[in-house]
């Protein structure tokens, strides 16, 4: 193939940018649906690590078990991300309910 | 006997048994007489059994080792008993004494509650259990179970009425000035396995008196550790103060433990180190000079004490002080001839003394006595003998002994006895004005008592009468032995035949002969033996004698005739600061007080209100709970309910942790 491989470090910085933006939507935004997203790209950007780091050690290691595990990897934190949207979405829609709305500073009755 | 000596103590120590359950069950009087009297009664036979046949055979040292005790490394220490002349003489005299306050306290104690009565002779046996175990013991350790035992029946016995604070408070007292000594007593122990490695009486003396040289060190050490434990147990300065106290347990109480027995047990391990205090002149002069400074020092207090009880208990601290005096002149018989006098005639003096007590209901002070010659005289008679025998006249019990030590103390000064013959000297002086003293403050309680006019109360006057004959028996016994006792070690040397003193001969194994040394100090005692000659010791007798004679007519012309207690008076009156410093004691008990007493109690309570409550308590403890409780109470703060705060700071510990790890 003549198609230059992206290196991975560039993978890497694309996904310490996507877990910044996340990161920053997580502490910045009230909405709860939001924060939702933006905990998602942190995942993803998490998944991108993965992918990125399976790539590096396949083609510097010659041990494929050391590439699938990074690639295996994410198929776990999809499973989870996908579980703990189910659970985060059944608490949103009881605190629509119960407040009508779904700003998470208006869920602070736990406090001192 | 030999072969069982355990039984001699064991027999007391089933009686004390008994009567615990006794005491405890409510049983009457006539079964706690029974088995208390009757079990020293029975172990007082069996003694004199064994004694009979240990005189019947040629051993001189009988050790029974019964079972191993301790085995530590390479010290074994047995349960074991020696009989030897030593012992034998402690033995004899301790049963027969006790068995006969035993009886006495039969009818002294009969007022008491059934409780009270046999929770005393409880005590009493277990006294008795404890000095046979004292004596008996054959190795240092079994020696200082019977002597902590002994101290703590003192202790039981003396706060027998513990519901009077006083008297509570003066069992304490004696508990804990022991205590001192017995540290003594105990280092004494370590010391001498760490140089023998054994505490076997029948190893390390005649080690010792093998090698004197190799042990000069340690028979000065152990000699006066051993001596403070002495010290502390036979009341000697400074530490005598609790035995004057202790006249707060019953009279026959002070007989028996506070006069005749217990206080004695200094003089016997002193007299049974002998080898030691011979090889060591320092731990020798040590013991002469305490002995002979307490036998003048508390016959000054007792000259002016109103305190029937008072008087007699500073005079064994006195008489304590001249065996002392005795065994710090090297001559250790003469002391244990002393201890056995003085145990006849002060445990008489001691009886009477709660017979007159009885007969006054309970009233002690003699100013509120006098005449009572008329109304008890068996109680007079014996007093009266017992009082000679103290006084040192001629054929009367103290008269050999305390003669023998006094002429011992001036050989020791005249012979230049390790070259402290000038310090002897002034010893022996001491002691001779301390014999004056004796006789004066002795013949005062006799005069003051028993002669005159009744000057108590009338309603107390009719009720005066002798004691019944369970008291009056054991007085006579003691009465008679005070007069023949003295017998046992009469000085035939003065009348050029030695082999008349029993006791000196009996003794002899005792005393084992040291190797020569290379200065030759150990021997100096020899020397000093003929350093007197016949004519001399004639001398001496006569101004012992004198000197005790003049101080009964002192008391007479003092205490007796119409002309009584005028010039006493008037003397006090004269010399206010000295009577004043003696009727209060030298004020020793103030001194130690300030010095001792008070620094310890605010040092008790600065550990418990500094260290313990606001150290421990405060500091430590609660600081502890309130830290945690402050921090809590600040760090709630951070718990906002706000979820957003919660995701920024996993978010900066993230970054923190991320930042670390770089």
């Amino acid at each position: 193939m003549d198609a230059v491989a992206v290196p991975y470090t560039w993978v890497l910085a694309l996904s310490a940018v996507l877990f910044a933006i996340g990161t920053m939507g997580v502490l910045l935004r009230r909405n709860g649906i939001a924060i939702f997203l933006s905990l998602e790209i942190m995942l993803n950007s998490a998944n991108l690590a993965f992918a990125a780091f399976a790539f590096r050690f396949a083609s510097g290691h010659a041990t494929a078990a050391a590439a699938l595990d990074g690639q295996v990897f994410i198929f776990f934190v999809i499973a989870v991300a996908a579980a703990e949207a189910a659970v985060g979405l059944a608490l949103f829609i009881l605190l629509q309910r119960r407040k009508g709305s779904i700003d998470v500073d208006r869920a602070n009755i736990l406090r001192w | 006997m030999l072969g069982s000596l355990w039984l001699i103590p064991i027999i007391c120590l089933a009686g004390a048994v008994f009567n615990l359950a006794l005491g405890v069950l409510r049983t009457p009087k006539s079964v706690v007489t029974l088995v208390g009297v009757g079990s020293v009664g029975a172990a007082t036979i069996a003694a004199y059994a064994a004694l009979w046949e240990f005189l019947h055979q040629p051993v001189e040292v009988i050790v029974e080792p019964y079972f191993t005790w301790i085995s530590a490394g390479a010290v074994n220490v047995n349960a074991s008993f020696q009989l030897d002349p030593l012992s034998a003489v402690m033995v004899a005299f301790v049963t027969v004494v006790g068995f006969l306050i035993h009886v006495y306290s039969i009818g002294y104690m009969h007022s008491e509650t059934d409780a009270g009565y046999a929770r005393y002779f409880a005590y009493l046996n277990l006294f008795m259990f404890s000095m046979l175990l004292l004596v008996l013991g054959s190795n240092l350790p079994v020696t200082f179970i019977g002597w902590e035992g002994v101290g703590l029946c003192s202790y039981l016995l003396i706060g027998y009425y513990y519901d009077k604070k006083w008297c509570a408070a003066a069992g304490k007292k004696a508990f804990i000035v022991n205590r001192i000594g017995d540290l003594g007593f105990l280092l004494a122990i370590f010391a001498t396995i760490a140089w023998f490695g054994s505490t076997e009486f029948t190893e390390i003396f005649p080690a010792a008196a093998l090698h004197p040289d190799h042990f000069a060190t340690a028979a000065t050490v152990i000699g006066l550790l051993l001596f403070v434990g002495a010290i502390g147990k036979s009341a000697q300065i400074p530490l005598y103060v609790w035995l004057p106290d202790a006249m707060a347990g019953p009279t026959p109480v002070s007989a028996l433990i506070h006069a005749a027995t217990m206080v004695t047990a200094g003089v016997y391990m002193v007299v049974r180190a002998n080898v030691f205090y011979r090889m060591s002149p320092t731990a020798m002069l040590v013991v002469a000079i305490v002995g002979g400074i307490t036998a003048i020092f508390a016959a000054t207090i007792g000259l002016v004490q109103n305190d029937i009880k008072k008087v007699l208990a500073y005079s064994t601290v006195s008489q304590l002080g001249y065996m002392f005096l005795g065994a710090g002149v090297g001559a250790f018989v003469a002391a244990i001839f002393h201890v056995v006098t003085h145990a006849f005639f002060k445990a008489c003096l001691f009886l009477g003394s709660g017979s007159v007590i009885h007969a006054c209901g309970g009233d002690q002070d003699m100013r509120t006595m006098g005449g009572l010659r008329k109304h008890m005289p068996t109680t007079y008679w014996t007093f009266l003998a017992a009082t000679l025998a103290i006084s040192g006249i001629p054929i009367f019990a103290g008269f050999f002994s305390k003669d023998e030590i006094l002429a011992k103390a001036y050989e020791a000064g005249a012979g230049n006895l390790n070259g402290f013959g000038a310090t002897y000297h002034l010893l022996w002086f001491l002691g001779l004005a301390g014999a004056l003293l004796t006789a004066f403050y002795m013949f005062r309680v006799v005069y003051m008592t028993f002669h005159g006019e009744f000057r108590g109360a009338e309603e107390t006057e009719h009720h005066l009468h002798e004691s019944p004959p369970s008291m009056t028996g054991p007085l006579v016994i003691l009465g008679v032995l005070s007069i023949i006792g003295g017998f046992l070690g009469f000085p035939g040397q003065l009348f050029g035949k030695s082999g008349l003193n029993l006791i000196e001969d009996f003794m002899h194994p005792v005393i084992l002969p040291i190797a020569a040394t290379a200065h030759g100090v150990a021997e100096g005692s020899a020397h000093a033996e003929h350093a007197v000659g016949l004519g001399t010791e004639w001398v001496l007798v006569a101004v012992s004698v004198a000197v005790a004679v003049l101080g009964i007519m002192i008391a007479r012309r003092f205490y007796l005739g119409p002309q009584a207690f005028a010039l006493p008076r008037r003397l006090a009156d004269r010399f206010g600061f000295a009577y004043k410093l003696l009727l209060n004691k030298y004020w020793v008990d103030e001194i130690y007080d300030v010095l001792i007493v008070m620094p310890m109690y605010r040092f008790a309570i600065f550990c418990w209100k500094v260290v313990d409550e606001l150290i421990i308590d405060t500091i430590f403890v609660n600081g502890a709970a309130f830290t945690v409780e402050l921090t809590g109470d600040l760090m709630r703060f951070t718990t906002t309910g706000n979820v957003r705060n919660y995701a920024l700071a996993v978010a900066l510990a993230v970054f923190a942790l991320a930042a670390f790890m770089w």
